[in-house]
């Protein structure tokens, strides 16, 4: 016998097949699985270490970590999958300190019975997204549960990232006079998901706008690095985060109505659905908040990046004691954009 | 969008604002009462009250669907899926209401209550094809506009043999709610509300038309502006409330008169009649028993009836201690009246049903009284 065994004589079957309890049991199913999916598709230098960690040098300087847990529900919409999601969201999240993004890390929650061919688009569309991105994911971990105690597949991805010298970006540093700017229309992601999930049929031509925001951040804080606030308006949408940095920074906000892009197609389901674009979650889209000299500048470096063409600036910070953010609507009257109490619901009448 | 946008234009805003700003009498004020929280809605999101003068006031009345079920009736849903394991299929804004023992649709749902939110009485019936095997029961709420869609899907489910489908009927009618404000004590003697004049439901009057509003306007002479939900229908009303106020007039006028006439959607009154009838009585959360002023399902459509094909009894609840949503549904109280508003009574956490939904006044108030009782300058004057 002269032939090299080989470690997995039968290939896994990822057309037909799907997750079982043994690709979690830490034994050689599970690393086949690890081998002929994971690796395959998210190859890199650090993950075929094959460690249960990755070592890597680090520069001096401020490092940032950040962390986030995928669950959206259909794993598959247009313009995206979860997959992708979780790259971007754990980018951007690290990306809204100024920061670049070095690595990821991602823990594979697998429902028993999730079809290998389902997992295989996703875990390729991850490592496409990381490629595009320069960001790899470069260690992860996967565990199987029972038929009914997941959603397919949930996915958590952690990322470290390493400020450039001078920038110092942090949700309590808005101060009164600054401006508030956002990089393109509100909604679009949120929309694109309800309209997807199946009990809620009515199509529209949006797409999520889930896309890695770091290079546009890159290029805003190497253009203005004394950015005082930068955040992602995911879950609660916009109308959220401003309540979040108006809060931390001490600070109220004041926003014109008719600033705000929203798309009309985003506008019309929301008309539709009886929701606010402004409490619909977005995954490509970023707040800035600087001082008001900057504003102009910092609007320019963004509408040169395609990711944040439609750029504006919506509002400007105010002094007040109670947090308020308060809107000007384009009907002419003024009114509160509050926190998202619970879940939006659609009205009935 | 553009025949939407088109109603909420900020330079006919304001022309309509000087125009109701010049019709006025300043010696008088002019309470006018939204019956819907549609209404109530659009005054808040669009911030109508800023372009009003200051002796015009909104009065928001109880036409919220989820704030005038009593608590009862949602203690009798939360027993179907406790008790019965049904399927409970809901609109999504009934999910927060709170009901007795610090229950509400949301939390039983969390403890493993099958309690599915839907869209339309379409993916009820879609469940229930899917679930042969489970009872699946829609809880049907709101005023006459959700009524029709109720009809269309009993009609269905009896014409496919669907067995395992049946409806849990709350349907009330707006006309007997108005009636009963207009007679209510406060209003006739007391004299602690007045209440000058109406804005017509916007929606529910595309079901009826404007004729059951003839009857109140004449016998309690109080005029009636049939109005639309959009912010600039909302001014046009007020501007037309005011002028009959002036003229001495009670009339029923229709604003809305691209969608509403006078005799409604014969076809949908046709099908609500064949599979509803009225009851007797049903409770209203702050109107109390109001003869007359809900639907019950007819005979001939017994067997899609939850209430008779399980064991629901009348559970008389009461709302938590302290909490004026009554009152408050009846216009005699404003949200900020009450000791529970935004001391323990939050959107976050609601006591009551007016702090639910965003038609509720306490929810519109919460956003908005709130902010005007802080001290903070208003948005238009900081930007100025």
């Amino acid at each position: 016998m002269s032939a090299v065994l080989k470690r997995f004589p039968v290939r896994l079957d990822i057309r037909r097949g799907s997750v079982d309890m043994t690709h979690g049991s830490g034994g050689r199913a599970m690393a086949q699985l690890i081998e002929e999916l994971f690796v395959r598709h998210l190859d890199n230098e650090l993950l075929r270490q094959s460690n249960d960690q990755a070592a890597f040098a680090v520069a001096a300087g401020r490092m940032v970590m950040s962390t986030d847990g995928h669950v959206v529900s259909p794993l598959f919409f247009p313009g995206g999958d979860i997959g992708s999601l979780a790259v971007h969201g754990t980018i951007n999240d690290v990306a809204m300190s100024g920061a670049r993004p070095l690595y990821l890390s991602a823990g594979f929650i697998l429902e028993e019975g999730f079809p290998l061919a389902d997992l295989e688009r996703v875990v390729a569309s991850m490592a496409r997204a990381a490629t595009a991105a320069g960001v790899p994911v470069v260690t992860g971990d996967t565990k199987v549960v029972e038929k009914g105690k997941g959603d397919g597949v949930f996915i958590t991805t952690t990322g470290i990232g390493i400020v450039p010298p001078g920038v110092d970006i942090s949700g309590d540093h808005a101060r009164p006079g600054d401006a508030i700017l956002v990089s393109g229309s509100m909604g679009d992601h949120g929309v694109t998901i309800m309209s997807s999930r199946e009990n809620l049929q009515f199509e529209t031509s949006i797409e999520s706008d889930s896309a890695p925001l770091h290079e546009l951040v890159a290029d805003m804080v190497a253009a203005v690095p004394r950015i005082h606030c930068l955040r992602d308006p995911t879950r609660g949408g916009l109308a959220t985060t401003l309540n979040e940095l108006a809060r931390q920074s001490g600070v109220g906000m004041v926003l014109r109505e008719d600033a705000i892009p929203v798309k009309p197609a985003v506008t019309a389901a929301c008309e539709l659905l009886g929701l606010d674009p402004l409490y619909i979650a977005n995954e490509g889209k970023l707040v800035c908040i600087c001082a008001r000299q900057d504003a102009q500048r910092v609007l320019e470096v963004m509408q040169m990046h395609p990711l944040g063409g439609q750029g504006a600036i919506i509002g400007e910070v105010v002094e007040d004691q109670h947090g308020f953010v308060q809107m000007e609507t384009g009907f002419g009257g003024s009114r509160i954009v509050d926190w998202l109490a619970g879940e939006q619901l659609p009205r009935i009448c | 969008m553009k025949y939407v946008e088109e109603f909420r234009r900020h330079d006919l805003a304001q022309q309509l604002a000087d125009a109701i700003g010049k019709a006025v009498d300043p010696d008088r004020q002019y309470n006018l009462m939204e019956f819907c929280g549609g209404h109530t809605h659009a005054i808040f999101r669009y911030g109508v009250q800023d372009l009003m003068p200051p002796n015009v006031k909104f009065v928001h009345g109880p036409g919220c669907p989820v704030c005038v079920l009593p608590i009862g009736r949602i203690d009798n849903a939360i027993q179907l899926v406790e008790q019965h394991d049904v399927i409970l299929c809901t609109y999504g804004d009934m999910l927060r209401v709170p009901a007795s023992g610090r229950k509400s649709l949301l939390r039983v749902k969390a403890a493993g209550g099958d309690i599915r939110m839907v869209y339309s009485t379409q993916d009820a019936l879609a469940i229930a094809r899917d679930n042969p095997g489970r009872e699946v029961v829609f809880f049907a709420i709101g005023f006459e506009t959700t009524t029709p869609p109720s009809a269309v899907a009993i009609r269905q489910a009896q014409a496919g043999g669907l067995g395992n489908f049946s409806v849990f009927c709350n349907h009330v009618l707006t006309p007997a709610a108005i009636q009963n404000i207009l007679e209510s004590p406060e209003l006739r003697t007391m004299g602690s509300i007045s209440i000058d004049g109406f804005f017509g439901p916007s929606h529910v009057s595309s079901i009826i038309g404007s004729r059951p509003y003839e009857f109140f306007a004449e016998e309690f002479q109080r005029p009636v502006v049939i109005a639309g939900f959009e912010p600039l229908d909302v001014m046009q009303s007020a501007l037309m409330l005011v002028r009959q106020l002036n003229e001495g007039r009670h009339e029923v006028e229709n604003e809305y008169t691209r969608v509403v006439t006078r005799a409604g959607n014969i076809k949908a009154q046709t099908l609500v009649a064949e599979v509803f009838e009225l009851r007797r009585s049903f409770e209203w959360r702050g109107l109390g028993l109001v003869p007359y002023s809900a639907l019950r399902i007819k005979d001939s459509f017994g067997g899609l009836d939850a209430e008779r094909r399980f064991d629901m009894p009348a559970i008389a609840a009461s709302d938590v201690k302290g909490c004026e949503c009554p009152s408050i549904l009846r216009g005699v109280k404003r949200p900020t009246d009450c000791k529970l508003f935004g001391t323990v009574c939050t959107p976050d956490n609601p006591m009551g049903s007016c702090m639910v939904s965003s038609e509720g006044a306490c929810a519109a108030y919460w956003s908005y009284g709130r902010f005007r009782q802080s001290g903070t300058p208003d948005a238009r004057e900081s930007a100025a």
